[in-house]
This record gives structure tokens, sequence and C-alpha cells, in this order.
């Protein structure tokens, strides 16, 4: 214990209160997503997974044009060249340069894959949402289609709907939205019907507030942290899925690349040529897990029940 | 003397994003034998923190930096968690506030006071284990033991499982019960009976209670002796008649004033302005100062220490002090 | 005050929800009560009585199952047109329980505080809306800069002051308040209660306050219902309910509060209701209360008491004082 015996007197005069002091909020002024960013820069994995998948994406967009060499350019004189200082990742049976088209097949699968992305959240987002605020017997239709969605094989209906359509990118974003929005769809109905129950929406029906800024200002804006966090497993997913058909031999036809192309390609080589398997194989499998660590760091930062 | 429970100079931080909470800041008290002791403060003041390192259930994020923890002499800051799993459940412990939560929905009631046996009185055969559990179940007012130690936790209402868990929590006849806001979750009618059975109980099994709660209503019905904690810090504490009528720091003062009385007219009630200390950065001086009315300069830079008013009463405040003569004229004058 | 026209006028309110096949929980049962303006109604009694249903069937946000609620003359059981229920937004407000869930933690506090002055467009420009909200919230205490934060920065008894300044933003005359203080520490209780009654003097308001804390409710209401299991069970004077009660619960109720004054806690008699509060799912005819009253008759189980008027402004609904 210190002594206090010495304290001069003149500290125990009355001490100046300035009244506004007691509400001060000494803390700096966030906005969630703000927040979020700290809390999401916290968590290391999350933010080299960060790195990692910005890192592909800018070989994905600029590797082409770094390499001389043209994707679907074949040389049969240089077919099955070790990576080397002329082809860094070497190049493949027809003589193509393995780095040029692994950084195009990226480019090709993160496309399908965003898209896909893109749509699952379009027609996912309206259709949850349409359900929740709807209620009654269209809440209950609507489940049922999905229900009756979700009892269907989704690969199968992929694979017809492959068969059927012309090859191409456009088809597999489309075969792959048929039932991919399902999920989407769930969660948001999910979380509007949570919200819609809240006591800061029923504020805003008692001030009469109308159902259009009721949906833009309080139900939206709190579905996002849902909806980022979805999109961050669909993404992968989606890769995977493409990935899978092109493996099967359904997806994408030469000499256009995708991740799943390439890797069927090296498969048929493996045992005498690896390097043609390994490195679209590493760059799927590091897309893959950064998406999934990224998606798991997302969630706990926006994630509100951890806010105090 | 024949003190069970010691807690000397208790400090406990809890890392978080936002940086580390110093949740309590050398909190001292002691509990005798038979006795209950009850914790008031706010929600933030570290009352919950105190207790749960008497336990030590502290969350994975949180440490005691200093202090220490003696249960009958031995201290329980230094044991292994294999050591306190024994202490815990027969010689402490712990009923929490939400009696929903606290039992596990998927076994029966009769299980999970045998659970609680199996752990701790490994001596009885499961039959006697049967019957004991059926004795405590009818120990704590509930009818029919038989038929509801057949029952699932669903099957009982909000006061009946509050029941079960003070049950559950005296099955080994512990030398001390920690309630934390027992009460709060249940409704005035339900609340008065559980008050009423914790007290009972205590006659019966001679055990020592620490409560803690904010409803000063709970601690002047059950309590001998009552701690008030602010910021992390007790600033006052006394027998509950010392503290009810002869409160000394201003804010056991403020909180009793702010609560209305049911037999008296209060036009307006006493506030304390403000809101408590964010404890990631709290305040070097006394914790109060910031929401006082009295606040002297020597508040905000030098907390202050425990004055003595008698028979186990003290409080922690600068106006006790002989050199704060003016302000205390001050608030004689005030009333 | 009965010589005055009441500004709201409860008769033989139900609102009863479909909980499965042929159930149905009578969350609020054949209430009647008259509230007056400039005065405040405390609703008192356990989880589960029906008197947060109650208090949002007034406000609009259900739809009464049958009855009738009159407000200043407009019948609001009737299908009101959506021009009159925009206009019945502007006079009637809601204060909510939970500080954390009733505002929008993506929102700014000057963006939630002006929701009503958007939906009403009562502020001509940005300018003019914003000295609005900065009016509000230092009617309520806080300051100008608030208004740019987030609510997650605000304690509880700062964002239950903005959930107040957002009701007030459309100058009601009658605010209904459910359990506003129930989440919040002792001290800062009283700030929001004193607030509330500030507030009442300087604008007239006219509250219904609903609370399960008695000693608050007493503190802070004119007149008091007491409700059991979704029916109002005796409404008086604040005064004469704390002083002579008359029915079983009320009595029961009143004993079971635990008062800060020790001497007093330990010398004074409660009476211990028996057993919980039976489920509201298809009750049967009888009082409600029958299965715990200590003072339970034969009648009790048969017939359901009405609330009568005993003596002036005392009504209860119990056949004890029916005689």
């Amino acid at each position: 214990m210190e002594n206090y015996q010495d304290l001069p007197l003149d500290l125990f005069e009355k001490a100046e209160v300035n009244l506004d002091e007691k509400e001060h909020i000494a803390k700096p002024s966030l906005t969630a997503f703000q927040d979020g960013w700290i809390r999401l820069k916290k968590n290391k994995a999350a933010v080299v997974s960060l790195f990692i998948l910005i890192l592909i994406f800018l070989f994905a967009v600029f590797g082409p044009i770094f390499s001389s060499y043209d994707y679907a350019k074949t040389d049969y004189h240089h077919t099955f060249q070790l990576p080397s200082r002329e082809h860094i990742f070497g190049t493949d049976q027809f003589g193509r340069d393995q780095f040029a088209r692994i950084w195009y097949g990226t480019r090709i699968s993160l496309l399908i894959a965003f898209a896909a992305a893109c749509l699952d959240i379009f027609v996912g987002v309206t259709y949850g949402a349409v359900s929740a605020l709807a209620g009654g017997k269209v809440d209950a239709v609507m489940q049922r289609i999905i229900e009756i969605l979700v009892g269907i094989p989704s690969l199968i209906i992929i694979i017809l709907l492959m068969m059927v359509m012309p090859a191409g990118i456009g088809t597999i974003i489309i075969a792959m939205s048929i039932t991919g929005w399902v999920n989407m769809a769930r969660l948001v109905r999910a979380q509007i019907l949570k919200l819609k129950s809240q006591e800061f929406v029923l504020a805003a029906r008692i001030l009469g507030t109308n159902s259009r800024k009721i949906i833009l200002k309080h139900l939206i804006p709190n579905t996002m942290g849902v909806i980022v966090i979805n999109t961050m497993f669909t993404i992968p997913s989606a890769i995977f899925t493409e990935a899978f058909l092109s493996f099967i031999g359904i997806g994408l036809s030469e000499p256009r690349a995708s991740l799943g192309v390439l890797i069927n390609n090296g498969y048929q080589v493996l045992h005498n040529f690896p390097h043609l398997l390994i490195y679209p194989a590493i760059v799927i499998v590091l897309i893959m897990v950064c998406f999934s660590i990224l998606g798991d760091g997302l969630r706990d930062a926006l994630d509100p029940r951890m806010r105090k | 003397m024949g003190k069970i429970l010691q807690v000397e100079n208790l400090h406990v931080e809890i890392k978080t994003e936002l940086g580390r909470i110093q949740a309590v800041r050398g909190v001292s008290f002691d509990l005798d034998k038979k006795e209950t002791v009850a914790i008031v403060g706010e929600s933030g003041s570290g009352k919950t923190i105190t207790v749960k390192s008497v336990m030590q259930l502290l969350p994975s994020t949180g440490s005691i930096t200093e202090g220490s923890v003696r249960l009958e002499g031995k201290e329980l800051t230094t044991l292994s968690e294999k050591e306190m799993l024994k202490i815990r459940g027969s010689d402490i412990s712990m009923i929490f506030q939400d009696p929903m939560t606290s039992l596990n929905p998927t076994m029966t009631i009769g299980n999970q006071i045998i659970e609680v046996l199996k752990n701790h009185r490994k001596d009885l055969s499961r039959d006697e284990m049967k019957r004991r559990a059926i004795e405590i179940i009818d120990l704590v007012g509930i009818s029919n033991p038989e038929t509801r130690f057949k029952q699932y936790p669903h099957q009982l209402s909000g006061g009946m499982r509050q029941r079960i868990i003070i049950a559950i929590a005296l099955a080994c006849d512990p030398k001390v019960l920690i309630a934390d806001e027992p009460t709060t979750a249940l409704d005035v009618t339900i609340q008065a009976q559980i008050l009423d059975l914790m007290k009972e109980l205590q006659e019966k099994i001679n055990t020592s209670i620490i409560i803690i709660t904010h409803n000063l209503g709970v601690v002047a019905n059950i309590a001998d002796r009552v701690y008030v904690m602010y910021g992390g810090k007790i600033v006052e504490n006394g027998s509950v008649e010392d503290i009810f009528y002869h409160p000394q720091h201003p804010y056991t003062k403020g909180l009793l004033a702010a609560v209305p009385k049911l037999h008296e007219k209060t036009d307006k009630l006493f506030t304390i302005l403000g809101t408590p200390p964010d404890l990631t950065d709290p305040p070097k001086g006394c914790p109060f100062a910031a929401r006082c009315s009295y606040t002297l300069k020597v508040c905000r830079q030098y907390p202050p220490s425990f004055t003595p008013f008698g028979n186990h009463h003290e409080s922690a405040c600068w106006l006790h002090d002989p050199r704060a003569k003016r302000m205390i004229n001050e608030v004689r004058n005030a009333g | 005050m009965p010589d005055k026209q009441p500004l709201v006028s409860v008769n033989n309110l139900k609102k009863y929800f479909n909980v499965g096949k042929n159930l149905t929980l009578k969350a609020v049962d054949d209430v009647t009560f008259d509230i007056y303006p400039g005065e405040t109604l405390g609703l008192v009694g356990e989880s589960g009585c029906g008197k947060s249903t109650l208090g949002r069937t007034l406000i609009r946000l259900y739809h009464a199952t049958d009855g009738e609620i009159w407000y200043d003359g407009m019948n609001l059981t009737k299908d009101l047109t959506s021009r009159e229920s925009f206009q019945f937004t502007r006079r009637a407000q809601m204060i909510f329980q939970d500080p954390y869930a009733s505002l929008n933690q993506r929102m700014k506090v000057m963006d939630i505080i002006a929701e009503g002055i958007d939906a009403h467009h009562l502020a001509a420009d940005k300018k003019e809306r914003e000295e609005m909200v900065v009016e509000l919230l230092q009617t309520v205490g806080l300051q100008r800069e608030h208004a740019n934060r987030y609510p997650h920065e605000f304690s509880g008894g700062q964002r239950q002051r903005i959930g107040i300044a957002r009701a007030l933003a459309v100058n009601p005359d009658f605010v209904i308040a459910d359990e506003p203080i129930s989440a919040l520490d002792v001290s800062i209780q009283a700030q929001i209660v004193n607030l509330l009654q500030d507030l009442q003097e300087k604008r007239g308001l006219t509250y219904l306050f609903i609370a399960h804390d008695l000693s608050m409710i007493k503190h802070i209401s004119d007149r008091v219902g007491v409700m059991y299991l979704g029916s109002l069970v005796e409404l008086t004077t604040a005064d004469e309910l704390f002083t002579n009660s008359l029915h079983p619960y009320t009595q029961a109720l009143l004993s079971a509060i635990p008062l800060a004054d020790p001497n007093l806690e330990k010398s004074r008699k409660r009476i211990v209701l028996q057993g919980s509060l039976p489920s509201p799912i298809n009750l049967g005819s009888g009082c409600r209360f029958a299965s715990r009253c200590p003072q339970m008759m034969e009648i009790c189980k048969e017939v359901s008491p009405e609330l009568i008027e005993v003596s002036p402004a005392h009504f209860v609904a119990c056949h004890l004082a029916d005689r």
C-alpha cells in the first residue's frame, strides 16, 4: 500500500465536473463492417487466406499477360517438358505452356464460380425474402418447392442439363445455379423471419415506416452478414463442382482450360509427368482451403452475437 | 476463526479483442460458517467473475493474475483442474441464473442428480444413490419425488427447474453454495418461494451461501452481510443492517436511493448519472469518481483505502478522510 | 378522473392465438379498462400473463380477436383505411424492453431517431432533420456528437434513451412502455423512470407502463391494473392498490416483492402461492386463479368472476369481493 498521508491538502477540494463527460463515449466511432474488419484482421489464418486469394486472383487476371505463350498455342517440338526457365510449369502433351494454361484455367474457374455465386445471391435472396415476407400459404408452397428440389440429387440434375444443353461456360453456370440457390434461400428466409419479430422492426412499423423501407433499411442490411458468409462457401463448392464435371468429361472442352480440365489432362499422364497434375491441383486446393478459412473468419468477425 | 472461505486481493483479467478487461481489481472477502453473504453490483462490476474465479470456472480467456482463494485454509488457485473437479460439486457448488439452460434437456432429473453423486460419493451403491436423489428432490419441496425422478426438464416449470438445480447443487452437502442471480429469471411469487427454500435448506444442511444479485430486495431478504462492488472493486461492506440503514459510500447510498420504496411516497427517484467505467482502461483513482456527486480532486488520482466504521463495516471513499472536511460539510447540508 | 373523457377505451378485448389443432392460447381474454389523458396506467403481472400482448394489440401490432379499442373517438379494432392507420402511428408510440434488439445496429443513431421524421415527412430538408434529431437527443440527455455513432457503442441505458427519442420524434400523445426498465441496472432504471416522468410533465404524455416490478409500477403509475393469465383481476389507483388490495392474487403479489429493508423483510409475513402458473392453453371455465388461490370457494371453479366496481374507481374480479 502506498502512503497517502502526505497528499497535498488541495487535492481534497471539489473536482471540476463536466456533466457532459458522464455520457462521453471514448471509443472511436466504428461501423459494423469496420468493426468486423478489425476482428478479421486479428484472425491470422483468415488474413493469410485473403492474401493468397488476392494473389491467385491477380495471377488469374494478369498471369497470362506476363507469359509470352498463348494458352491454346500448340508446339509439337516441345511436348511434355519439365518445368524450366522457358516454361516455368512445363508443357503438356501438345506442347502448350502450362503456366499460361493454369492461370487461364484459374480465370475460367473463378469466373464460373463468381457467376454462379451471383446467380445464387440473386435468386436465393429474392426467393428467401419473398417467402419470409409473404408468409402464410405462399411461404408454405415456396418451402415445399425447395424441399422437392433438395430431394433430387443436384448432381443428377446438373449432369442431365449438361447433356441437353450445348457445352460451354454459360451452360455450366446455369446448371449449377439451378439447385445452388436453395441453401441461400433457406438461410435468408430464416434470417428475415427472425428479424421480422425483432423489436427494431416492430418499432419501424409502429412509426409508420412503409414496407419497402423496412425491407431496404432494416431487413436487407441485417441479412448481409449471412449472405456474405454463405457466398464464401458457395464459391469454392462451385469451383469444385466445375472441376468435377470437367474431370468426368462433361465440362469444358479443349482447347479451353479450367482447373478441372487441367487436372483431367494431368491425371492421364500422372505416372510419367506428375507436374502436370500437381500444379493445377495445388491451385485448386489453395482456393478451396483459403475460401473456407476466410468464410469461417468472416462468420466470427461479422456475427453480432460476438459483439458486446 | 471459523472462516470457511477467504479471498484475498484477487485480480482477474479477461482477454478480449478490444483489450484486456481488468474485471476484478483487488477484491477481498470472507465467508463464515452458515453465513449468507451477498455481493451486490451492476452488470460489469465484476461480481460474477469474482465467484467464477473462486470456483476456478473462468472462461479460457480469463486468468487470475494475483491473489488467493482459500477454502478452509486450502489454496484453490494453485490446484490442478483434476483436483478442482473433486472440490466443485462436493465442497463448493454453484447455481446459475437461467433455469432453462442449466439442466441437460436429454437426461431425466433423477439421472442428473445421480451423475453428481457418482462423481463425489463413490461409496454409495446405485440403489442408495437413487434413494438419495429422491430424498433431495423431496427436500427442495417438490411433491411426488418418485414421479419427478423419471421426468425430463421440459416437463417442469421454471420455478421447479430452479428447485432441481438447487437440489443438484446441494446433492453432496457442500460447505459453500454460490448462487449467481438465482431468482432473476423468475417471477416475483416464484422468487419468494426460492428464497424461502434457500434459507430453509441452509438451516438443514449448514451450508454457507454467497449470493450474487443486483436486486436489493433479495439482499435484504436473505443476506447476513453485504459486499458492494463497483468497477471491479469492493467499495463498501458490512452487515446487512449497516449497509441498508447506515450506508457510508456514495455509491451504496445512491443505489439505495434509486430504488422506489413501496411504503413511502417519493416524487423523484435519486439517479446516478452516467455509466459504469470501461474496465479495459480502468480509472486510476476511485472507480466511482466519474459518476459521484461529491468528487474530489484526489478521487481521480488515488484509489481510496477502506475506512472502518466499527463492527466489520468499512467503506472505501476519500470523503471519510478528515482532510475532506469542506466536502463532508457540504454532504451533510445536502442531507 | 372519471369526469374526463378517456383517451383509450378498451372494451372486452380478446386476443387468441391458435397454437395447434383445436388449441387456443387465450393471451388476452375479455379485458376492459380506460386510460385517461395525462395519466400513467401501470400494468403488472408475471411472465405469460398477457400484458405485453395487450400492449401490442393496443398499438395494432396484433389484430384483436374480439372486442373494441377506442382511441380518442376512433375505433381501432375495425379495419382502418391505410391513411387512418398511418395517422395513428403519429399519435401512439411504443418503447421496448430490450435495448439491444430494439435498435437496428446497422443504422446510425441519427437515422434511427429520424425514422419517424422520415416516415411522416416532418422535416423540410436535411438540416432541419438534423436539428430535430439533435434536439431529441438533448431531450433525453444525450448530445449532438452521439448522432453519428452506431448503437453498439452505447450502454444499455443510453440505448433505451435513444429508443425513447425515436418514439418522441413523431410527437405522440400516448406512449406504451413495454417493460422499458427490466433489462437495465438499478442505477440506470431510475434514470429512465425519471426521464419518462419529466417527459410526461413537459409534453403531457399519457402512458401505459407495462412492468413486472411492482415497486417501480407504484412509483410511476397513477392507476394500476393487475393481470393474471390473460385477464385483468384488479384495477385501481396506485395508493389504493398498495394499501387496500382486494384480489387474493394482488395480495400475494404484493407480499412477495422483496423490499430493500432488512428488518421489514425479516418480520413480515408472506402469502406463499402454491404451485406455478398453469398453462394458458385451453383453460376451462371458472376463475383462472382458482387453482392457486388460498381462499378458493366452490363457485370459483365454476363461474369466472366479472370485473366490478366495488368502491369508486376500484375494480376487482373476484367472488370474494362480490357480495
